[in-house]
């Protein structure tokens, strides 16, 4: 044999070499991308996220009504007659402060949080000991807007508190145990992910479907997608998002009431002034007690009755033995 | 330092503090905030938007004085403008320079031969001069002096920079003609109009409608520094694809959007021919080597007879010549110059395409009886006519405007307003915030008047004149909950921001389930036959029994029991009384004397496709012809 066929065939087996890892490769990715299936219905889905209880325990039943007409010095007390926030939040804690931060109205016009109430929580927060401060909501206007001209960004980010806007990364599927409207909806997680307190701090508001907005109502600022269609049945979506959300603690801000054009107002004349700060960690019973402002009995509003009969808490404020504490 | 190096220098700079404009033009007070950043400086330093905006609107409005400085500028040295500020020529300049790396001398000498086709940018800046000042007559017949002789003067000038020989006479009569039929158009024609459609070409309006809409969204969707969520403009891909062309031509010969297209480059060359410093030849006779024709960014010919007019100032050819033969002094070149070669009744035939372009297109009615109510503009927007005598469509608003409502209109909307601002209430993140005048006071040449807050809601001075309405807000009841679905709602009542609301509500009740029977009451539980109910599905708070005229709420129910709360008229069923279920409804109506047409309402509607509440442009306060409500008629 000559040394040229030895080489031709040494550089036709190198080639046929090749050609076979060529074939091989191609078989094997194609086996292992092969789909006999096709996709299922629920393309796309992720796994439901878990929202834990932030009840902080030996807590519960706890219940405290300010009259004042400043808002500061209502809540250091009221938050003295609830024992204190050491009782709720300790050091190297990570607290979420969701706060109604919904329309790019100014704070003088009541339709969002106070900022000067939000600045205060989170150095209260801070002062006992909490590492992470988040203040945080879902708003319905532009939410960068939001947040700036409601004052409630700067007076946050002033006090030490990091303030988290939605975005599409925040949010997860998420589904009511035994819930009827909050099944497989996007809520914004991100924000409560690892934390170990969340707080509601809401404004007292007139709400024309609804009849009134506090704490409760508060809560829909977790939710994202086209949550509006809820409004089809408002007095459910209310009872289940308090059944949603185990709060450490709920404020509501009746110092001044939104008495009408609510929940965006838009004029001074629409506030009222009630010199009422609710602080408790029955968001049922807060409300309940904070729909008096706006001339409201509990039995009147739907969605109280239906939160309290799904177990999330009881209208009858006067069980709880609330602490009256009178600053003049 | 090599003059070519400093060149580049200047070019890194302005396109860099471009592009940080665009950045910083963001609502907010940090450091790469809106902050009193002069956001606008580039557009107000082009002079063609100057001199468009006065010849359409008669005045020069605030910053856009800029564009006469850099016109003043260019007749001592020449196109500075095009090759050391421009941030499009700078972006030009680099693909360009991408596109010839490389390649040989004789095929760099190749693509920068003069060619024909330079003169076709004259033509278009000659187009848009003549859309601009189309109705320069109808002004000068109202006595607008200034206006006038501003027209007199860029007619001049024109006339005057495509002289050449002779055959006065015959030119004289075709101007005469031209100008004869663009006074009759515009006399004759309804809405013949000015418009400003230089922005569609102008470089500076055009790459900040890029950067702005298209680059900027796409570099922020994953950094989110400009704005907290991604970012939408309707059809964006348009616009990237003229930006998108207009660079990448620039392989194929450099500086190709400045050589034949931009109408600014035009302009400046004509004026800056005459410029006291200029590039040129020391010496006719040369080497002959062509470096400088292969290194000449313009076209100019720098080697040969030079054309002043293309040249951009790039000065790669005195960097190029093995001999130091080329030089920036005050006198021609040795080698001699060209002027360009306009022709006079190409330039004409541009200019008076121009001046029919409004009063044509404006025969399609969309400005009179056919308008279209889709067109919302921006609040302080100025009447239609107007507005398209002063938009650049330079996209600033839109870059500005919090909520992403303000998108650059389509074809659809017709030529003259293509890529302006018009709102779109379901693709920002919220309708037209209330307390918001980003737009208007970021407006380079106010077609979006500056007003102030107060003037915008109606207040202080403003109260007897009543806020601003962008239109007005229709319930489609066909579509909403309430009104065909027999479903409460009224997410467009709570939303609305103005006070009191401008959308108020109606009790309604429907009857939704009949044929049910009482059966026993016991313990506050009423058992009902006929028909098995859904069980809690009538436990909303929104349904009651009805028996007769008297009504119960239901708090609870199952197959066949119900629990109620009743009114005072309500007395328990007997034992086979004939029941029915209904819905108690707040249907939404829409107060036009009080409604703004700031669209929260219809960005916030649940009904998600085609939203049941809906912002039209009727009741415009910029349209006194749109208005919806007799004064003085109606009860409130």
């Amino acid at each position: 044999m000559s040394r040229e066929t030895d080489q031709e065939r040494r550089r036709f087996l190198l080639r046929a070499g090749k050609a076979g890892l060529g074939v091989a490769a191609i078989g094997a990715l194609g086996w292992w991308a092969h789909d006999t299936q096709g996709p299922s219905a629920n393309i796309g889905q992720a796994a439901n996220v878990k929202l834990p209880s932030f009840a902080v325990k030996g807590t519960d039943k706890r219940l405290a009504v300010v009259k004042s007409s400043h808002r500061v010095p209502a809540l250091r007390a009221g938050l003295e007659a609830l024992g204190g926030m050491g009782a709720f939040v300790g050091a190297g804690h990570k607290v979420v402060i969701k706060v109604n931060a919904a329309f790019a109205s100014p704070p003088a016009l009541g339709a969002t949080s106070n900022p000067e109430l939000v600045a205060e929580l989170v150095r209260l927060c801070r002062g006992a000991g909490a590492k992470q401060v988040i203040v945080t909501d879902n708003p319905i206007n532009d939410p960068a807007s939001c947040f700036e001209l409601s004052g409630i960004g700067p007076a946050a980010r002033e006090a030490g508190a990091q303030v988290v806007l939605p975005h599409p990364g925040a949010f997860a599927p998420y589904s009511l145990p035994g819930g009827r409207l909050i099944r497989d909806w996007p809520l914004m997680y991100g924000p409560l992910a690892g934390a170990d307190r969340l707080i509601g701090l809401a404004p007292v508001k007139d709400h024309h479907r609804s009849q009134a907005s506090v704490t409760m109502k508060n809560w829909y600022g977790l939710l994202g997608g086209r949550r509006n269609v809820f409004h089809q049945d408002i007095n459910g979506i209310i009872s289940e998002l308090g059944q949603m959300v185990t709060p450490s603690l709920v404020i509501a801000d009746g110092v001044a009431t939104l008495a009408h054009n609510g929940p965006t107002g838009g004029s001074l004349e629409d506030l009222r002034p009630t010199d009422t700060l609710i602080l408790g960690t029955d968001h049922v019973a807060v409300d309940s007690l904070a729909v008096g402002l706006l001339g409201l009995k509990p039995a009147k509003v739907p969605w109280l009755g239906l939160a309290a009969r799904a177990g999330a808490g009881t209208t009858d404020y006067e069980s709880l033995n609330p602490t009256r504490v009178e600053l003049g | 330092m090599r003059i070519v190096t400093a060149r580049r220098i200047s070019q890194g700079f302005f396109l860099a503090l471009f592009l940080w404009f665009c950045l910083v033009a963001t609502v907010g007070e940090r450091l790469w905030q809106l902050r009193g950043w002069p956001v606008n400086w580039f557009l107000e330093l082009d002079p063609l938007t100057g001199l468009t905006s006065l010849l359409a609107s008669g005045t020069l409005y605030a910053g856009l004085l800029w564009g006469a400085a850099v016109l003043a500028l260019t007749l001592v040295v020449g196109r500075f403008f095009c090759g050391w500020v421009c941030p499009f020529g700078a972006m030009h300049q680099f693909v360009g320079w991408l596109g010839s790396r490389g390649k040989p001398l004789k095929e760099r000498v190749r693509r920068n031969a003069p060619h024909p086709a330079q003169q076709i940018k004259y033509l278009v800046l000659a187009f848009f001069l003549g859309a601009a000042m189309s109705d320069l007559a109808a002004r000068l017949a109202l006595g607008q002096v200034a206006a006038s002789l501003a027209g007199a003067i860029v007619l001049g000038l024109v006339l005057w920079a495509t002289r050449r020989g002779q055959g006065g006479r015959a030119y004289a009569l075709a101007v005469g003609l031209v100008l004869a039929a663009w006074v009759a158009w515009s006399l004759a024609a309804p809405h013949g109009g000015a418009w400003l459609l230089a922005g569609l070409l102008d470089p500076i309006p055009l790459v900040s409608r890029s950067v702005n809409l298209v680059l900027l969204p796409l570099a922020d969707a994953p950094a989110r520094v400009a704005w907290p969520e991604p970012r939408f403009y309707q059809g964006a891909g348009l616009i990237a694809t003229v930006f998108g062309a207009a660079l990448l031509l620039n392989l194929w010969r450099p500086r190709f959007f400045c050589r034949y297209v931009c109408p600014t480059g035009a302009l400046l060359g004509l004026v800056g021919r005459h410029a006291l410093w200029r590039v040129g030849k020391k010496q006719a006779r040369c080497g002959a080597c062509l470096g400088c024709d292969g290194a000449c960014s313009g076209a100019a010919r720098p080697a040969g007879r030079l054309r002043p007019a293309e040249c951009v100032l790039c000065l790669n050819c005195l960097d190029a010549c093995p001999e130091d033969d080329i030089t920036y002094a005050t006198r021609p070149s040795a080698g001699g110059e060209a002027a360009p070669d306009l022709g006079r009744r190409r330039v004409l035939a541009g200019l008076g395409l121009g001046l029919v372009a409004p009063p044509v297109l404006s025969l399609s009615g969309v400005l009179g009886p056919g308008w279209n109510p889709a067109l919302i503009r921006p609040p302080g927007s100025l009447p239609e006519c107007e507005f398209l005598r002063r938009c650049l469509r330079c996209g600033q608003c839109m870059r500005v405007c919090p909520t992403g409502v303000l998108q650059p209109a389509g074809p659809s909307f017709g030529l003259e307003a293509l890529w302006t601002p018009v709102l779109n209430m379901t693709i920002g993140t919220s309708g037209c915030q209330l307390r918001c005048t980003a737009c208007a006071s970021v407006c380079p040449s106010a077609a979006i008047r500056p007003i102030s807050l107060a003037e915008k809601l109606g207040q202080g001075e403003f109260a007897a004149q009543g806020p601003i309405r962008l239109g007005c807000a229709f319930v489609d009841r066909g579509r909403c909950l309430p009104w065909a679905m027999d479903r409460p709602c009224i997410v467009c009542q709570e939303n609305c921001p103005v006070s009191p609301k401008a959308i108020f509500t109606r009790v309604a009740w429907e009857t939704v389930l009949t044929g049910l029977v009482a059966g026993s009451a016991t313990g506050g539980e009423l058992t009902v036959s006929g028909k098995a109910l859904k069980p809690a599905a009538l436990a909303s708070g929104d349904y009651y029994l009805q028996m007769g005229a008297a009504r119960a709420r239901i708090v609870a129910n199952g197959a066949h029991s119900l629990i109620l709360t009743g009114g005072s008229d309500w007395r328990t069923p007997a034992p086979g009384e004939a029941l029915s279920v209904a819905v108690r409804l707040q249907r939404p109506y829409v107060d036009p004397a009080r409604c703004i047409g700031c669209g929260i309402c219809q960005h916030e509607c649940p009904v998600s496709g085609k939203r049941a509440i809906r912002v039209s442009a009727e009741n415009a306060t910029r349209e006194r012809a749109h208005s919806l409500l007799l004064k003085g008629a109606g009860p409130v």
